[in-house]
């Protein structure tokens, strides 16, 4: 008995110490939460992080009350969508609530990597924060690929067709892996049924481990800030850096009044614009599928845009999948081809500014031209904006060595 | 005690342990991998299909259903096979004789790229990412164009032999799916042996 006591601590001390006797809540909550320091000049681009939980919480409620009553089947899933928006008490809700969330979960994907680029975040040493986010970014991107074949209209079928068509460009081995992936000699029945098993257990799985594994990496080595300094190299004799302050309840107060007013956006785009005049919601989706004609205009949804405008930029199957590939994958490797030791933007020079900058232009452009028709003008300007993209990267490694810096402060400072 | 440790014997039965772990999960998902493949049903699914002719007047074209698959039934005229002359005489064509085996079977390798010489039978699947090309048989507007299918998807342009066009991103011609003449006006799409 007495043996037993010295291992887990006397009854006494009340319900907390005996939850902390045999699981470290308290010591957990301390760590990540209340005596978690992160810098107290955070901006606004700080807050897409905790932006981001909030939608993949969303996703994941209204997911599994979407599941409850569609049928991935190709005979059932269209009705059973259109059944969720008519028949089903609050289906409609439900359902725009999901769809809006997939735009809105890359709109704050996005914003929350260019952060990382504004301010240097994935430099040394978080260089495997910014890969296991990427890694969050690829499986997203597969996640809202699946998603999308699900309703099974037009849009869906003929969009996983070209995507998956795709893998045929692999030498060799393509034609073999696309039946594999398909399970058909067509995408069918059983492709929406295995899309279907991705979408809802495999990928959702993998993301929440991903996540959880993104913020342990991130607790380890502490947030970066808008000045890109480490704040615990100036802590006070409390042994707290004295630019940081608790991540709760300072940082999650300020961030509720950030989830309230994205809340209030995310809900008057669900409420009164779910489609985004055919953005969010393409126009032929609401058409069954049809295995005998593609639509006139074939585009993916705006998030994949950029991407597919590289692809068809290439007048050249193999080349263009390579390129399209690469253009996704190239950022993984940001944290060695920036050779700057300055992270934040603000004390970089002029050099690395306009490369940002020009960077984020190609991709809002590559973005707009990837829904425009694949022809004259459009084709010459994707070409054009292409190289940018990749200039960025590519070029990188030199122009970020010659590019001059400002002395960057000790200390945190304000702007504004 | 913990000298006594046989380092050797030790790494040789981790080692052993590893590789032997390694090969088991290796052939614990071959069942999970072969799962994937088509199963037996939708290969039985795959099975022939029978289209009759008769009533395809010249000029025409109707959309088949094969294995989930477009196929495209063409009657050319005798003036649009004349136009595949006129495509290959301007060198437009990346694959003219049709060079890329695997895009048709062996009968269909000739000038028309079919079994007679009338009926275009094709997949309606473009080459470059599948999409359904749409045919747009008349010559024109532009000087290059003399009839043939078009990709909305990426622009992808072909003959009316199905063969692709120089230039564009689809990479070889309109595949070819086996079929034969069960009788003169009918066909057989996915049975496998060539010619009438």
């Amino acid at each position: 008995m007495a043996r037993i006591e010295s291992e887990i601590g006397t009854p006494k001390g009340g319900f907390m110490k005996w939850i902390d006797d045999r699981f470290p809540f308290t010591e957990t909550m301390k760590a990540h939460a209340t005596e978690y320091y992160a810098s107290k000049n955070f901006n606004i681009w700080y807050v897409f992080g905790v932006l981001a939980m909030v939608v993949l919480v969303i996703q994941l409620v209204t997911g599994i009350f979407l599941t409850m009553n569609y049928k991935p089947s190709s005979a059932e899933a269209f009705a059973s969508v259109e059944y969720i928006m008519r028949d089903v008490e609050w289906g409609w809700l439900i359902r725009y609530m999901h769809s809006t969330g997939a735009s809105f979960f890359f709109i704050i994907v996005y914003l929350h990597m260019f952060r990382a680029m504004l301010y240097g975040s994935y430099k040394r040493p978080r260089e495997l924060i910014w890969i296991i986010g990427m890694l969050i970014f690829f499986v997203l991107m597969a996640e809202a690929f699946a998603g999308y074949l699900l309703p099974w209209g037009q849009m869906s079928y003929w969009g996983a067709q070209v995507i998956i068509s795709l893998f045929g460009a692999i030498p060799f081995v393509g034609e073999t892996l696309v039946e594999y992936i398909r399970g058909d000699y067509s995408i069918s029945d059983i492709t929406l049924n295995r899309f279907f098993a991705l979408h809802v257990v495999a990928l959702p799985l993998a993301l929440i481990a991903l996540v959880f594994v993104h913020i342990v990496a991130l607790h380890h080595v502490g947030s970066n800030n808008p000045d890109g300094i480490e704040i615990k190299y100036h802590k006070g004799l409390d042994g707290i850096p004295l630019d940081g302050v608790a991540f709760h309840p300072y940082h999650t107060a300020k961030d509720l009044v950030y989830i309230i007013a994205f809340l209030m956006v995310f809900s008057f785009v669900m409420f009164f614009a779910p489609e985004m005049g055919g953005y969010f919601l393409e126009h032929a989706n609401f058409e069954p599928a049809n295995t005998m004609a593609t639509p006139e205009h074939i585009a993916p949804v705006w998030y994949f845009t950029p991407f597919y405008a590289i692809l068809r930029a290439v007048p050249n199957k193999l080349w263009g999948a390579i390129l399209m590939a690469a253009a996704v994958l190239l950022p993984l490797f940001l944290p060695w081809l920036d050779r700057c030791r300055v992270k934040s933007i603000r004390y970089r020079g002029w050099i690395y500014k306009t490369a940002l900058g020009t960077f984020a232009i190609s991709f809002l452009v590559l973005g707009w031209l990837g829904v425009q028709p694949a022809e004259g003008k459009y084709v010459l300007m994707a070409r054009a904006f292409s190289v940018l993209y990749f200039a960025f990267f590519l070029l990188m490694p030199y122009y970020t060595a010659i590019d001059k810096t400002k002395a960057v402060p000790d200390r945190v400072v304000y702007h504004g | 005690m913990t000298d006594d440790v046989d380092r050797n014997r030790r790494h040789f039965l981790t080692l052993a342990t590893a590789v032997t772990g390694g090969a088991g999960i290796a052939l614990a998902a071959i069942p999970f991998l072969s799962s994937l493949k088509p199963s037996a049903r939708a290969q039985a699914l795959g099975a022939p299909v029978e289209v009759p002719l008769a009533s395809l007047e010249p000029g025409e074209m109707i959309r088949v259903e094969w294995r989930g698959r477009l196929v495209f039934v063409v009657r050319r005229t005798e003036e649009m096979l004349a136009r595949l002359q006129q495509v290959e005489a301007q060198d437009l064509l990346r694959d003219p004789e049709s060079k890329v085996t695997e895009q048709q079977p062996d009968f269909a390798v000739n000038g028309y790229r079919s079994a007679k010489r009338e009926f275009l039978v094709i997949e309606g699947s473009c080459t470059h990412l599948g999409c359904a090309p749409l045919p747009q048989f008349q010559v024109g507007p532009s000087d290059d164009w003399f009839g043939g299918f078009f990709c909305p998807c990426h622009g992808s342009k072909f003959d009316l032999a199905g063969r692709v066009y120089k230039g564009v991103p689809a990479p070889t011609n309109l595949r070819v799916p086996p079929y034969r003449f069960i009788k003169d006006d009918v066909i057989m799409i996915g049975a496998e042996t060539g010619a009438a």
